[in-house]
């Protein structure tokens, strides 16, 4: 076991090498760069002075190998420099904004935890009745909505259904508020994208849930224990529902993962100051620093949670050889 | 072919497969009548796609400004847009542009992905863990970052806007493959075809990929809701299909902004569109599944 | 010129409505509460001198103050430029010299007092920038001789030249007034990341990505209406939102009050009918100019025959009646803004081409001229930006009209970073939609777009023509209003009829519906133009 911990310790460090390769040479790869968006970006008088000024005081006149050298040694040491885009430490401006976005994985993760086991464990229990068609097709409904799509029709919504009620049209806050500074409000800004995001993820967990359990229900020791004259019921809480909650985990822990990084579409439309949005906005500003120090974290916490996920895996189930 | 009896263990191998492919077709409308909706939709879409000409009854492309945001009426059934342009007939010609992105996508991406993985699988070693390590890096790589870099740098076509999609498909497709044909290296025939001296090439795709069809079946279903649904998103992003090419996710992105309210077909039709179609692949991929391989578990 | 703001708009269904004046004199202003703005655009630094982004004016022009500027109680007006920390200034006859007074109560939000030290720094970092030091806009300042204090508070300018655009350069928005002592300790950088004006309000708090927030400043220099010291807000919050409907729906759920760039027309329309009353919206023409170009550089567009077959196709009239309803263009006019007195008259603009509202001429001449030039059928690509408004709907109205001459169409739509390395690096485009967007309108300096590749770097059409230099400098060095009306008459037939180097199709059209609560601030013609908020008050 502890070999096998130390070796996939170090599996980690050539993936993410790779993706710090991958994301450096394919941002300068995009034609155009930071200065002359900000120098010449809202068509105006363009000053080519300014905007060579504005190339050297970034470095980015210095040979690509040097930047190179440069940004891998910053990574090794945590060092992630400064916004290209505003001149700020890195760390300053990722702070809050990670808080968001982790605070909305938390609470979609358990939105969808929410949704898809009582949902899938319906589902597995009746299966090929209609409630199982119903419930399968409720799920399969969050996926097939585009988000932003019905982002905006739950805020509309919202501003036409409170105007039509109370005469005053209200929507969620768009200023992110910690949720130690005032838990109402940061609770009201994120419950809708919460919900939004956590049905959408809930429909992989349900389909999960629902093949685990039907797996497990045709093992001999679920026989076993429905020729001991079991209830049902306790047959699937005490036995099914804990054996089959495996594959679950390992697809919630990985969808975990990428609502860190991939919330982007949804952090638009609501308007949420998080990873997602800092992650469109660094790249269309050509903020290289900026970009290469947000997806070298997304893939840590990539790598790390399928890390953890494997970890679990091999703890909880001893059949699983370590090679 | 002098290796009498192999040849006949691969031709066995394929007629079984054959087989029970018709068979589990015709299991799945009986058992699956969820699988059968999706497959009418399905099919619905292609229809369209295919004859758009014929169906469309206007030019898709053409701006009259005499005739812009009417609502849906006998002339115009779904309305028309900010230019004048007939929602229908873009609805119609945008099923083209979506089956073209959602097949392709899927196809190229899960295809790499089945040869990928059965590679991995079957070379294993030094080359399973090296490729593995290019595969982490990919799953690891934020799609947003790689499609605005593929989409960027070679212009925002519908054939780059494919290759933008098509790439976080590969290694996902290739995981799976991998983990299922590792199971299938094991089975002695594979030793017994690389025993009488077959190339690789010939081993990995005349007989270990056939085996892996199933995992490779699914994947490929599940990827075309998902390719249409992500084209839609990046045209959200400003990252998809351009104007004027009739595409649904582009009509939903100018429209849903700014139309929503006053002009709620613009926005609507498109939408509605985008889901039906996404919802109809994924019943029917679903479906597919539970015939296939009601225990496979990864996504 | 009379103010162009447009008091009645029309709506959907045709219904017409009146909205409010704009300048509610009749009501005392009252003092307190919070302004919350909504941003369509990100802060890059907090440099005004280097910065170009109204992204950047919004949330920070508040915290800092002007030599002079357009009058907010006028904005319209392209002439009427008031003092900010100045109390008074003169002009010597010859018009080569001008002399600001300095108020005497200015304070730097540390407390340090201004004196014209501090302005005669400014200027020089503005004008005069030390090697690796960024000023974006030295260039309007090209008629400068020397920026000298000659008075504890009084500050000298002596120009090369008299020209009438020295005035309206010197209001330029971005030209933030810092403190000397700042400059001498920290450096020139320091104002990339920190902030220390003597603007109505002081800095709070910047969350990255999220807002800036700024408070009443006790100190500011200019008196309100009631007698005390202005500003009349407690404070504000600029808040960052870059999707159109979330700004809009923010105004609609009163999260904010006010977005001040501009919203297309059916946003104005939708909130409107939801709001009523409790919506007011001014509108204004823009100082941008938006149009298109050929690239001269392929042999394609070399023939001006090709050019003006492009431009004669453009029904801009017609155009301008239905795009004015779903976009934020409106106007058909020539190089100079609109409103502006060197602007030409309509009679003079119909006879320019492609102004003659006979379509069926247009196009008949224009199929002639693709024959002549042997581009009949020719297929033609337009480079644009992946921005909704107003690129690709003017740019999508565009093929349509090309269409209509019988070329083939296609348009490459970029997002903005490739877009300007397309035209400004490759320079592979064929034809683009190319737009000038100026602050304080100043034609005699916007004008620059069309000077020679060589001269102006944001000319796109990649010519070279002397005698549109020529002209140029005539224009600039005359005192002589007439005179460069005359000169600009041939300036602009040259570039949009003879030479054909640059289609206009529209001036920009700015809409700013926001809630009716919000009192004092008046549209300018540019999103850049005053937003000081020193005006601003809530009626609450």
């Amino acid at each position: 076991m502890f070999k096998y911990t130390i070796k996939r310790v170090l599996l980690m460090v050539p993936t993410l090498f790779g993706a710090a390769c991958l994301v450096f040479f394919l941002l300068r790869m995009i034609p155009g760069d930071v200065c002359e968006l900000r120098m010449a970006g809202e068509g105006g008088y363009v000053d080519e002075d300014a905007i060579k000024t504005c190339q050297h005081d970034l470095g980015m006149d210095r040979p690509k190998f040097v930047q190179f050298v440069d940004f891998i040694t910053g990574f090794a040491v945590f060092d992630l420099g400064e916004s290209m885009w505003t001149g700020k430490a890195i760390t300053h401006e990722l702070g809050l904004r990670f808080q968001l976005s982790l605070q909305i994985a938390i609470m979609a993760t358990l939105v969808a935890v929410i949704i898809a086991i009582p949902l899938g464990t319906i589902s597995a229990i009746r299966q090929d009745t209609w409630l199982d068609y119903a419930v399968r097709t409720f799920s399969i409904a969050g996926i097939a909505i585009p988000s932003f799509w019905l982002g905006i029709m739950i805020i509309l919504g919202l501003l036409i259904s409170t105007q039509a009620w109370f005469g005053e049209p209200w929507m969620p806050p768009i200023e992110y508020v910690s949720p130690l500074e005032d838990p109402i409000s940061n609770m009201v800004q994120l419950i809708w994208p919460a919900v939004a995001t956590g049905y959408r993820y809930s429909a992989v967990a349900t389909r999960m849930t629902r093949s685990a359990l039907l797996e497990v229900l045709r093992e001999d020791y679920v026989r076993t224990a429905r020729a001991k004259g079991l209830l049902e019921r306790i047959i699937i809480n005490r036995h099914a529902l804990k054996n089959s909650m495996l594959p679950v985990i390992t697809v919630i822990g990985i969808e975990f993962a990428f609502l860190m990084g991939g919330l982007v579409v949804t952090e638009q439309v609501f308007n949420l100051n998080g990873v997602g949005k800092l992650f469109v906005e660094s790249v269309q500003n050509h903020d290289y620093t900026m970009t290469q120090a947000l997806v070298m974290l997304v893939a840590t916490v990539f790598v790390i949670t399928n890390f953890v996920v494997d970890l679990f895996y091999a703890w909880l189930d001893p059949r699983i050889r370590y090679s | 072919m002098t290796a009498a009896d192999v040849t006949s263990v691969s031709e066995i191998d394929e007629l079984r497969s054959q087989k029970t492919f018709i068979e589990k077709s015709a299991d799945m409308f009986r058992k699956q009548p969820l699988g059968a909706v999706g497959f009418f939709v399905v099919l619905a879409m292609i229809i369209m796609a295919i004859f758009a000409n014929y169906l469309a009854p206007y030019d898709p492309t053409l701006n009259d400004f005499a005739a812009m945001l009417i609502a849906p009426g006998a002339d115009y059934w779904l309305g028309t847009d900010q230019f004048g342009r007939d929602i229908m007939s873009r609805l119609i010609y945008g099923a083209r542009t979506a089956l073209f992105v959602g097949f392709a996508a899927s196809f190229v991406g899960a295809t790499c992905g089945l040869v990928l993985g059965v590679m991995s699988a079957y070379f294993g070693g030094t080359f399973d863990l090296i490729f593995q390590r290019i595969m982490d890096v990919f799953m690891s790589f934020p799609l947003i970052i790689m499609a605005l870099a593929i989409v960027s740098i070679f212009g925002p076509s519908t054939q780059n806007v494919i290759i933008a999609i098509t790439i976080p498909f590969i290694p996902r497709c290739a995981r799976v493959v991998r983990s299922n044909a590792l199971a299938i290296r094991e089975i002695p025939y594979v030793d017994a075809a690389r025993a009488l001296g077959f190339g690789h090439a010939r081993i990995i795709l005349r007989h270990m990929a056939p085996n892996v069809m199933a995992p490779f079946l699914i994947m490929l279903t599940s990827f075309v809701g998902q390719a249409i649904l992500t084209e839609a998103s990046l045209s959200y992003l400003g990252l998809g299909v351009q104007e004027p090419t009739p595409a649904w996710g582009l009509m939903l992105q100018g429209g849903a902004e700014e139309y929503i309210e006053s002009e709620p077909w613009i926005a609507i039709f498109p939408g509605v569109a985008i889901s039906l179609a996404v919802f109809g692949f994924n019943l029917f991929g679903d479906s597919v599944r539970d015939v296939l391989d009601p225990r496979l578990r990864t996504q | 010129m009379k103010p162009s703001i447009k008091l009645a708009i029309a709506m959907g269904a045709g219904a017409a409505f009146t909205l409010g004046a704009v300048a509610t004199a009749s009501a005392a202003p009252k003092r307190g509460g919070m302004l919350n703005i909504v941003v369509g655009s990100k802060i890059p630094s907090y440099d005004g001198h280097r910065e170009t982004t109204f992204g950047m004016i919004h949330p920070i022009r508040p915290f800092y103050s002007l030599l002079i500027r357009v009058n907010p109680d006028n904005p319209q007006s392209t002439s009427d430029f008031v003092c900010d920390i100045c109390s008074n200034f003169t002009k010597s006859s010859d018009g080569k010299t001008y002399v600001f007074k300095i108020r005497e109560n200015v304070k730097f939000h540390d407390g340090t007092p201004l004196t014209s030290q501090d302005v005669k720094a400014t200027w020089h970092k503005l004008i005069f920038p030390p090697k690796g030091i960024a000023s974006s806009r030295k260039a309007f300042y090209g008629m400068v001789e020397s920026v000298e204090a000659t008075g504890k508070y009084e500050v000298t300018f002596k120009l090369k030249y008299a020209t009438g655009g020295f005035i309206p350069a010197l209001a330029t928005p971005f030209n933030f007034i810092y403190s000397k002592k700042d400059l001498d300790t920290h450096g020139y950088k320091w104002h990339m990341k920190n902030i220390n004006g003597t603007g109505a309000f002081t800095f709070v708090q910047h969350q990255p990505g999220a807002f800036v927030e700024g408070k009443r400043y006790a100190n500011y220099h200019l008196k309100g209406e009631d007698g005390k010291n202005k500003p009349y807000l407690d404070g504000y919050k600029a808040i960052s939102a870059p999707k159109m409907a979330i700004r809009l729906q923010a105004i609609r759920g009163d999260r904010a009050q006010i977005e001040f760039r501009a919203f297309p027309p059916k946003a104005r329309d939708d909130l409107k009918k939801a709001l009523g009353d409790k919506i007011t919206v001014q509108e204004s023409d823009w100082n941008c100019v938006m149009g298109f170009s050929s690239n001269q550089k392929l042999k394609k567009f070399q023939d001006v025959r090709t050019r003006q077959a492009l431009t004669l196709g453009l029904d801009r009239w017609g155009g301008s009646k239905y795009l004015s309803k779903i976009a934020i263009v409106k106007t058909v006019g020539g190089t100079v803004f609109p409103n502006h007195s060197l602007a030409a008259k309509k009679e003079e603009l119909l006879k320019l081409k492609g102004y003659n509202p006979d379509m069926a001429a247009n196009q008949a001449e224009a199929k002639k001229l693709l024959a002549a030039a042997g581009m009949a059928g020719a297929s033609v690509e337009l480079l644009n930006r992946a921005v909704d408004q107003p690129y690709k709907v003017v740019g999508t109205w565009m093929l349509g009209q090309w269409k209509k001459l019988g070329l083939k169409t296609t348009q490459i739509v970029l997002p903005t970073g490739p877009w300007y390395a397309k035209f400004r690096k490759k320079k592979d485009q064929e034809t683009m939609i190319d737009f000038n967007c100026q602050g304080v309108v100043n034609p005699l300096i916007d004008a620059s777009k069309w000077l020679s590749n060589d001269i102006a770097s944001n000319n796109y059409a990649n010519y070279q023509d002397r005698q549109l230099d020529k002209w140029y400098d005539q224009m600039n060095r005359t005192g002589d209003e007439a005179e460069a009306y005359s000169i600009m008459r041939k300036y602009e037939k040259r570039i949009v009829d003879e030479k054909a180097h640059y289609a206009v199709s529209f001036w920009w059209y700015k809409i700013n519906p926001y809630r009716s609560y919000v009192k004092g601030w008046n549209i300018a013609p540019s999103h850049y133009l005053n937003q000081s908020l020193d005006q601003v008050w809530l009626d609450k």
